[in-house]
């Protein structure tokens, strides 16, 4: 096959290649791997430098992966947990305002052996996961345009960086005053939070695209659609995750503020509600407690959802060691 | 055998056509940049189908704007450009495989824009990988490949837009001089097997001389065509090949010419 393609085309185009060669021979040059005969050294030549040129990335085994991913922090975790005690030991302040590592733990027991914890933190779970999926839905599109399209980047980009710095609390009375105590005034505090920051994001993951693979997309014969799709968005997807990891806390936050101010039966309990019940009840463990299970949920999603997306994107692009 | 075969003189446009119409027609063309001066001035070159042209100068010629030109990336401000089958594939200085695809990928990408069904891309995408010699990469992503490595599948994407022109920007600029070497000798025998034109651009003389069958040298600030040789009229030749050094040695000698117009 080789052979059959070096000689026979080149042959067709010009009967001088022939003589050129044997007049190169004959001139003591060389003889090059452009040869005919020579087609297979040049084969052999090139997967050599291939083999040459390529390296091999080694993973670590997977268990020293998460030794050194999970050790780290649950020690951090104990060390913090051990200067609480030794703070209650120590009485710097009476056991109603600061419970001690114990009580909350019990506190918490004690909402999950009813099964309120759980209910509570699958609402809210399952609010902010619907709450942000329609937060992309609409971010991402928004941020696409504004990014691409000339004079809405001019006239709302300033807006959306402004949005974003806007604590999304200061949404919630006026989500009342439209919506009443519904969902909808949980789900629009959420959005204000979520979209202008997932928004932003894809804006400057796209600001952030080498200019090369718009000239490749053009070249390749993308245009609109087709170039958003195939060259735009999986080109900014590295920095647009940054922007949904963002979105993601800007979600839940502006959801535990809408929870903790906005309390109705109508609304059921999530976990700010659970929060505002310990406060009413006087109850600083379930009130430490709920801290801690809004925390866990936040660092949980980002974990479990985020932090291997994020990494398996950066490793299919060589962004990442290891 | 002489050294220079033939010389023509800057070549009125048609002058070079062989039968049938040209793979590439610019006529008289001109860029210039808002009231910038005019980077091109009066260009007029025409590719013949099949041929493999090398167009070298100095820095600021507008090498690169031209190849912009003629694969639509950019519109002339004055004359025409003409490329037959309308559009031309082109290969950059790098490779400019897009990170988020494997090699195999970024070649059915092309396939894709150009309309091929979803059923044949795979087995075309494999064939057009077997002929840069890469059958074995196809699953790899580009940062797990050698810079020559991903020129080839850059050169296997180009070949996929199935344009009767291939435009080369300095694809070879950035690589080691062994791997330069083997990419030279791939490129011969690609475009022997395809019969696609080429239109090479670098601004190194001795690549320009070993590659094309024809050099048109282009002067700087504005870029015009001022010289052409036909060099070697059966197509790309090994780089020891012993009239290369003296056609080398003309070439050079012209291009430091023109760079010493421009000493103050």
């Amino acid at each position: 096959m080789p052979a059959d393609a070096s000689t026979g085309p080149s042959a067709g185009r010009s009967g001088a290649a022939g003589a050129a060669g044997s007049a190169r021979a004959a001139g003591l040059a060389p003889v090059t791997a452009a040869e005919p005969a020579a087609d297979g050294a040049l084969d052999t030549l090139e997967r050599g430098l291939d083999q040459l040129t390529t390296v091999e990335q080694a993973r670590r085994p997977v268990w020293r992966r998460v030794a050194s991913h999970v050790l780290p922090p649950v020690l951090a975790v104990g060390l913090i947990v051990l200067i609480w005690q030794i703070l209650v030991w120590a009485k710097v302040k009476p056991r109603y305002t600061l419970p001690s590592p114990g009580d909350v733990w019990s506190a918490l027991a004690e909402q999950w052996h009813d099964g309120t914890l759980q209910r509570a933190a699958w609402l809210s779970v399952s609010r902010g996961l619907l709450g942000f999926l329609v937060a992309v839905a609409i971010g991402i599109p928004l941020g696409l345009l504004v990014a691409r399209v000339g004079p809405l980047r001019a006239a709302l980009r300033p807006l959306l960086s402004g949005l974003q710095t806007l604590p999304s609390v200061a949404w919630v009375p006026a989500a009342i005053v439209w919506f009443a105590l519904s969902p909808a005034t949980i789900y629009f505090v959420v959005l204000m939070g979520a979209v202008p920051s997932i928004a932003v994001g894809t804006i400057s993951g796209i600001d952030q695209i080498p200019p090369i693979y718009h000239r490749v997309g053009r070249v390749l014969g993308a245009r609109g659609l087709r170039s958003a799709w195939h060259i735009v968005l999986p080109a900014a997807l590295p920095a647009c995750l940054g922007g949904l990891k963002q979105g993601w806390a800007f979600a839940w936050r502006s959801l535990m503020a809408a929870e903790l101010i906005a309390q109705s039966p109508r609304l059921g309990t999530g976990l700010g509600q659970l929060l505002e019940t310990g406060r009413d009840l006087s109850d600083i463990s379930l009130v430490f407690g709920m801290i801690i299970a809004i925390l866990l949920v936040g660092v949980a999603i980002d974990q479990l959802l985020f932090s291997p997306l994020e990494r398996s994107v950066l490793r299919r692009r060589g962004l990442l060691a290891g | 055998m002489t050294a220079v075969q033939q010389q023509i003189e800057v070549a009125p446009t048609g002058v070079k056509v062989a039968a049938g119409s040209p793979a590439v027609a610019v006529e008289h063309l001109g860029k210039r940049y808002g009231r910038g001066p005019a980077v091109l001035e009066d260009v007029s070159l025409s590719v013949a189908p099949g041929e493999f042209v090398c167009l070298i100068g100095a820095s600021g010629c507008g090498k690169s704007t031209l190849l912009s030109l003629l694969a639509g990336l950019d519109a002339p401000t004055a004359g025409s450009v003409a490329v037959a089958g309308g559009r031309a594939a082109l290969m950059f200085q790098e490779p400019a495989l897009l990170p988020w695809l494997t090699a195999g990928g970024n070649v059915e990408l092309a396939l894709r824009l150009r309309g091929v069904p979803r059923s044949e891309r795979r087995a075309e995408a494999a064939d057009l990988l077997r002929l840069v010699r890469l059958d074995g990469a196809a699953g790899l992503r580009p940062h797990q490949l050698s810079g020559g490595m991903r020129q080839r599948v850059a050169l296997a994407r180009a070949l996929a837009q199935r344009s009767q022109v291939l435009l080369m920007d300095e694809p070879f600029a950035a690589l080691d001089a062994i791997t330069r070497d083997v990419l030279h000798e791939e490129l011969a025998r690609v475009w022997r097997e395809t019969g696609v034109s080429v239109v090479f651009v670098t601004h190194n003389v001795h690549e320009a001389v070993r590659l094309g069958q024809r050099v048109v040298l282009m002067s700087s600030r504005p870029g015009r065509i001022i010289r052409e040789w036909d060099v070697a009229p059966e197509g790309p030749r090994g780089i020891d090949a012993l009239d290369v050094a003296a056609v080398a040695g003309e070439i050079t000698d012209e291009l430091r010419a023109e760079i010493r117009r421009h000493a103050r």
